[in-house]
């Protein structure tokens, strides 16, 4: 509510002065750095702020109903709540250091969260996929623990990068402050045909491999907490935690915080053109990535979190594209915090009708018997793939559009891989919702599917709708520009008019067809395969075996770091510890031994310990190097 | 006089439990009613025990009283040494005593004082010999505080080797197994660097006689006394025998596993927790004003060292499966940080080295408490042994959970404080060492976190673990303190930073002189924008 309030409070301002800054309290200090906890408020901190406090108000609102019965229900809201705290000063932070606790607090947030339920075993469809249709199920128990710690630990790898990326800021620019740093950046504008172009951007005190630099470890920190190749593997395995949890944390809010990094720091990314398209390639390959990988799996909450990777990676796409992309990057991750945590609420709806049970091959024909979850969903699910006048449709096709309109040889990558990518989401989406959904029952005997309560429910209702509508609303229409991004406009882009002409509308009405019909051709093939009847699908799994199980399995990815870094960790530690414990200590032991035996034989003293007879050795030769030492000098 | 009454009070109380009236006469007047009272029918001699016990606890209250008295009259401003005394001791070789105390000492003074009544309190089942135990941390309480506002490095040095008696008797007396190894390993070991750094002393004291015909220990004298640089380069390596092997340094730290893990818990905290910032404390004392030219020389392998050994220990931890072991290697690899910060030789690194010793001492404090706790319950410190905790103990996993936390250096808890100012002054420092020890911040959350799945989460699985009791007062007691502090400061190291930053300014710009210069000619400058 709070939010909402500033909201309106800083529309009520000129667009250029609508950021405040609140100085706090120094937090640290030594020699000349001094760290404060400023907060600032400006349009980009105020959409994070919304989207974080209206999704989590929803979800709470849906966890009251989904965590009733647990014992350690108050635990939960509490962790919940200790969450949405550190996301707002994460947004909500004027330096790096306090956007940092905030980083780091949401993340362990998502780690208590993630292993909630620390001593149950859950069932998970086993990753491997099963070929074998008459074989009984083959759910996987797992424990939450150890993905909590996988998370924890992936995020520790990008966190190095954020640390080592401050210390060279400090060490280049003196300053962690945002106004210091950030508002230090230079654009060159040039103006071509009578109209001003966004040239590039340059940080008086940063030199450009600096700024590389600096940009690529940001970056590196993006990638844990957003879940981009190469750190994106802790992700679906989040998906142990409770369902709420993966929607508010894993899907809706947190793993956003990268793009808002991006966003946030976008003239570092500007000042870098290696950088820029560093981010531009890690977003489509892994957009493309976990597309492929969220085809080959059959845990509901699996292909929902795979989904979510794939989704993150047109962000970062967005974002990594410049100027042209940022507003459309954030409009993406709005709608896509809306229709994602819908499709992660009607899960854990379904879920709960299902005594919890993951496995989409154990729906169908849900429909009937659970119609709100049922619709909702479908909005959702027309979001995301992009369906015409869905919120989804509006923010992917403008991502699109600005990679198409950018021009340079990798956007023009990324127009594809995201082009492709898209009609992947409505095949992998449209396979969730057609057998879970449609179809005939296919759930064990004894189970009864019901609808779930009223305060489950209401929150679906409010986040179906806003897949449907919030394109419409924040776009005014408009394939290309809108209230929204003119509202990002002065934070991100500055006083400069916007960078699509008017012109580009019939352009981008033409890519969005593109678009939408290559949905289409994705939606028809998963309704060929899984609706039509005219396909055994699970037969089909049979016949193509080989790429099947390879989706399944992930592509193997988590398979090989495994390999290299718990086996190859623990082999390299536990040689670490035997070179301790046999070489250096041995060589202690041994000299301490060699000494005492000397003594003893040397000296062929009666009585007392060993070590008396060391101590009068060692005694002696101090004192004669203390003689020579004083000689020498 | 209030800083030699601080120093000194530990002391007396040791002396008041050697003289206080034993078994028989117990109950006079120096016992408290309550305690009088729980003893009674516990049989005489235990009384005399329970005695023993407050009688400690008294004396470790006054002094942490004490040094709260000497933390309010510090003035945060001020970068030299304040609230000092001093009087001749040994005229003829110019011996005197003289204490004082600036920012980079207070600290450690305050840490050193809040651990030990911990200590006292954490060690209150013990039932052997509990009157000479509680002597015995008393006197080592003494003689650390002592080296911590030493002035006279003659005097240092005798507190310096007067850590060594109690803290022998208590790892060979009052230890686990193999506790005699353990003890004389210990001993051996840092009196051989102690020997050293004597000769050092000896040598500075030469060559201040040499330059003036008169011989002194004072150490604001000493640091003025100008040095050549070979001959720093040797009286270096004599001082970083010494502190290398107490704080310990890779590869002279093979002793404290060893010792840390016999030695019973509440010694092992003050072993962890405050013995092995003497090391830390004499780099900054004495190696980096006394010795600047040297300093310089050996930062980069000093350096180099520390980052290694973060690395190393961080993966001896990991494959540890006893915890008590597995903090003791921890604690060794978060040295490392400190180490790394002090010989950055910069405002940032110093500063953070400083706080750190710190938090460090509050975090591994916590834990090795904690570990005992586990291992009074149970018997055992294996970590298979174990599993589930959370579900029988939850109070204890919370606390638990915060102890790791803070350890792996999360922001808004105070081991983050220390971390980021000590890598931040390493980078700026050396780029490259830097980004080898900040691998250790990922090595440290893979051990502890490990650590804490292996033993806290899953099912129970051991019907001995279900029955074990949670926290009970007299551990509360014993953890609320270290868990505030650990939070309080993690959001607030204004207070401690603002008093450390003049003193440790003073350190930097003494490391920064060039051969001959004289110190006075350094005022405090403000750093260079």
């Amino acid at each position: 509510m709070l939010a909402v309030a500033a909201f309106f409070e800083l529309l009520g301002h000129a667009a250029a002065e609508r950021t405040a800054v609140l100085r706090g309290y120094q937090w640290i200090a030594a020699g000349d750095l001094r760290v404060a906890f400023d907060l600032r408020f400006d349009q980009l901190s105020a959409v994070m702020a919304l989207v974080v406090t209206g999704v989590s108000s929803l979800i709470h609102l849906y966890s009251i109903g989904y965590m009733a019965g647990d014992q350690r229900a108050p635990t939960f809201f509490a962790y919940l709540n200790l969450f949405v705290a550190a996301m707002l000063v994460l947004v909500l932070a004027q330096n790096f250091l306090v956007l940092f606790l905030g980083w780091e607090g949401v993340g362990v947030c998502s780690y208590l969260l993630i292993g909630f339920w620390f001593n149950r075993r859950l069932p998970v469809v086993q990753p491997g996929g099963r070929l074998d249709p008459d074989v009984p199920d083959e759910t996987q128990e797992v424990w939450a623990p150890p993905a909590a710690k996988k998370a924890f630990l992936a995020n520790r790898v990008g966190d190095v990068g954020f640390l080592l990326a401050m210390f060279l800021i400090f060490q280049q620019l003196g300053s962690l402050d945002f106004d210091d740093v950030l508002g230090r950046a230079q654009r060159a504008v040039s103006v071509a045909d009578g109209v001003a172009h966004l040239g590039s951007v340059t940080i008086p005190g940063l030199s450009a491999a600096a700024a590389t630099a600096v940009a690529l470890l940001l970056f590196l920190a993006c990638a844990g907490k957003s879940a981009q190749i190469p750190l994106y593997v802790w992700l679906p395995d989040a998906m142990a935690g409770p369902t709420p949890v993966s929607a508010l944390i894993h899907a809706a809010t947190m793993v956003t915080a990268g793009v808002y990094l991006v966003a946030r720091t976008h003239v570092l990314f500007e000042a870098s053109a290696t950088a820029a398209a560093v981010v531009v390639v890690v977003g489509a390959l892994t957009a493309l990535l976990a597309a492929l990988i969220a085809i080959g799996q059959d845990d509901l909450k699996k292909i929902l979190a795979y989904s979510t990777v794939s989704q993150l990676g047109y962000m970062f796409i967005a974002v990594g594209l410049g100027p042209i992309g940022y507003a459309a990057g954030l409009f993406h991750l709005v709608t896509h915090a809306f229709f994602k945590a819908q499709l992660f609420l009607g899960a854990g709806s379904v879920m709960h009708a299902n005594d919890e049970d993951t496995d989409i091959k154990h729906f169908g024909g849900l429909r009937k018997l659970m119609p709100l979850t049922w619709w909702t969903t479908v909005a959702a699910w027309l979001a995301i793939i992009g369906f015409p006048l869905t919120a989804g449709f509006y923010s992917k096709d403008q991502v699109l559009a600005a990679a198409f309109e950018h021009g340079e040889a990798i956007a023009r990558f990324a127009w594809v891989v995201g082009l492709l990518t898209a009609g992947l989401t409505a095949f992998y989406m449209s396979r969730l919702v057609f057998l879970t959904f449609l179809g005939e029952p296919r759930w064990p005997e004894g189970r009864h599917p019901h609808e779930s309560p009223p305060i489950m429910t209401v929150p679906l209702l409010v986040l179906g709708a806003l897949a449907l509508v919030a394109g419409v609303l924040l776009t005014g229409g408009s394939l290309v520009d809108g209230p929204f991004a003119r509202f990002l406009e002065p934070v991100l882009v500055g006083e400069l008019p916007a960078p699509l002409e008017a012109e580009a509308t019939g352009q981008a009405l033409l890519l969005s067809v593109l678009a939408t019909l290559v949905a289409g051709v994705g939606l028809a093939v998963a309704w060929w395969v899984y609706l039509s009847g005219r396909v055994d699908w699970l037969a089909l799994r049979r016949r193509v075996a080989g790429a099947w199980l390879a989706l399944a399995n992930r592509l193997y990815v988590d398979e090989a770091y495994e390999l290299v870094t718990v086996r190859g960790g623990r082999a390299l530690a536990a040689l670490a510890d035997l070179f301790d414990r046999r070489v250096i200590d041995g060589a202690v032991d041994g000299l301490a031994t060699a000494v005492a035996v000397t003594a003893t034989r040397g000296r062929r003293l009666q009585t007392g310990l060993v070590r008396t007879y060391a101590v009068g050795v060692l005694g002696g030769a101090v004192l004669i190097v203390a003689v020579l030492v004083i000689r020498a000098v | 006089m209030l800083l030699t009454v601080t120093v000194f009070a530990p002391l007396v109380g040791a002396v008041l439990l050697a003289v206080i009236p034993s078994a028989r006469t117990a109950g006079g007047s120096e016992v408290p009613a309550a305690a009088a009272a729980e003893a009674g029918g516990a049989g005489v001699r235990a009384g005399g025990d329970q005695a023993a016990r407050w009688v400690g606890l008294a004396a470790s209250l006054v002094t942490l009283g004490l040094a709260v008295a000497l933390a309010m009259r510090f003035e945060s401003g001020e970068a030299g040494f304040q609230l000092g005394q001093q009087a001749d001791w040994v005229r003829s070789l110019g011996v005197r005593y003289k204490v004082g105390i600036d920012g980079v000492s207070l600290p450690l003074v305050l840490l050193t004082t809040l651990l030990v009544p911990l200590a006292v309190i954490g060690s209150w089942h013990m039932t052997d010999r509990p009157r000479a135990y509680v002597a015995g941390l008393l006197v080592l309480e003494t003689a650390m505080l002592g080296v911590f506002v030493a002035l006279d490095l003659f005097l240092f040095y005798i507190f310096w080797e007067a850590v060594l008696v109690p803290a022998y008797f208590l790892i060979g007396s009052w230890g686990g197994e193999r506790r005699v190894y353990a003890a004389v390993k210990f001993f051996l070991y840092t009196l051989l660097g102690g020997l050293l750094m004597l000769v050092g002393i000896v040598v500075l004291w030469y060559l201040q006689s040499r330059a003036t015909g008169t011989g002194s220990f004072d150490y604001e004298t000493l640091r003025d006394l100008s040095k050549d640089p070979s001959t720093q380069r040797w009286l270096f390596a004599a001082f970083f025998a010494a502190f290398a092997v107490k704080t310990p340094l890779v590869p002279f730290h093979t002793w404290l596993p060893a010792a840390y893990v016999t030695a019973p818990t509440s010694t092992t905290v003050l072993l962890a927790g405050v013995m092995s910032k003497l090391g830390i404390y004499g780099f900054i004392r004495l190696c980096l004003p006394l010795l600047p030219s040297a300093s310089r020389y050996f930062a980069p392998a000093v350096m180099a060292l520390a980052a290694v050994g973060i690395l190393y220990c961080a993966l001896i931890a990991a494959v540890q499966r006893d915890f008590k072991r597995l903090v003791a290697y921890s604690s060794v690899s978060h040295l490392g940080f400190i180490v790394l910060g002090v010989f950055a030789l910069n405002a940032q690194g110093l500063s953070g080295a400083v706080f750190y010793t710190v938090a460090h001492g509050l975090i591994i404090g916590g834990l090795f408490f904690l570990a005992g706790m586990l291992e009074e319950r149970r018997g055992t410190r294996l970590m298979d042994e174990f599993g589930g905790l959370q579900q029988a103990v939850p109070h204890m996993a919370g606390v638990m959970l915060v102890l790791t936390l803070a350890a792996v250096a999360l922001p808004g808890l105070v081991g983050f404080v220390g971390e980021f100012l000590t890598l931040l002054g390493a980078f700026l420092a050396n780029r490259g060492l830097a980004v080898l020890g900040v691998g250790g911040v990922i090595l440290g959350a893979v051990y502890l976190l490990w650590a804490y799945q292996r033993m806290w989460h899953g099912q129970l699985t051991r019907d001995e673990n279900r029955a074990i009791g949670d926290l009970d007062r007299r551990e509360w007691v014993v953890l609320a303190p270290l868990v505030a502090a650990i939070i309080l400061l993690g959001f607030f190291p204004g207070p401690v930073l603002d008093r450390v930053q003049p003193s440790v300014q003073r350190v930097v710009d003494l490391a920064g002189r060039a051969v001959g210069q004289r110190p006075a000619a350094l005022q405090p400058t403000q750093p260079s924008p």
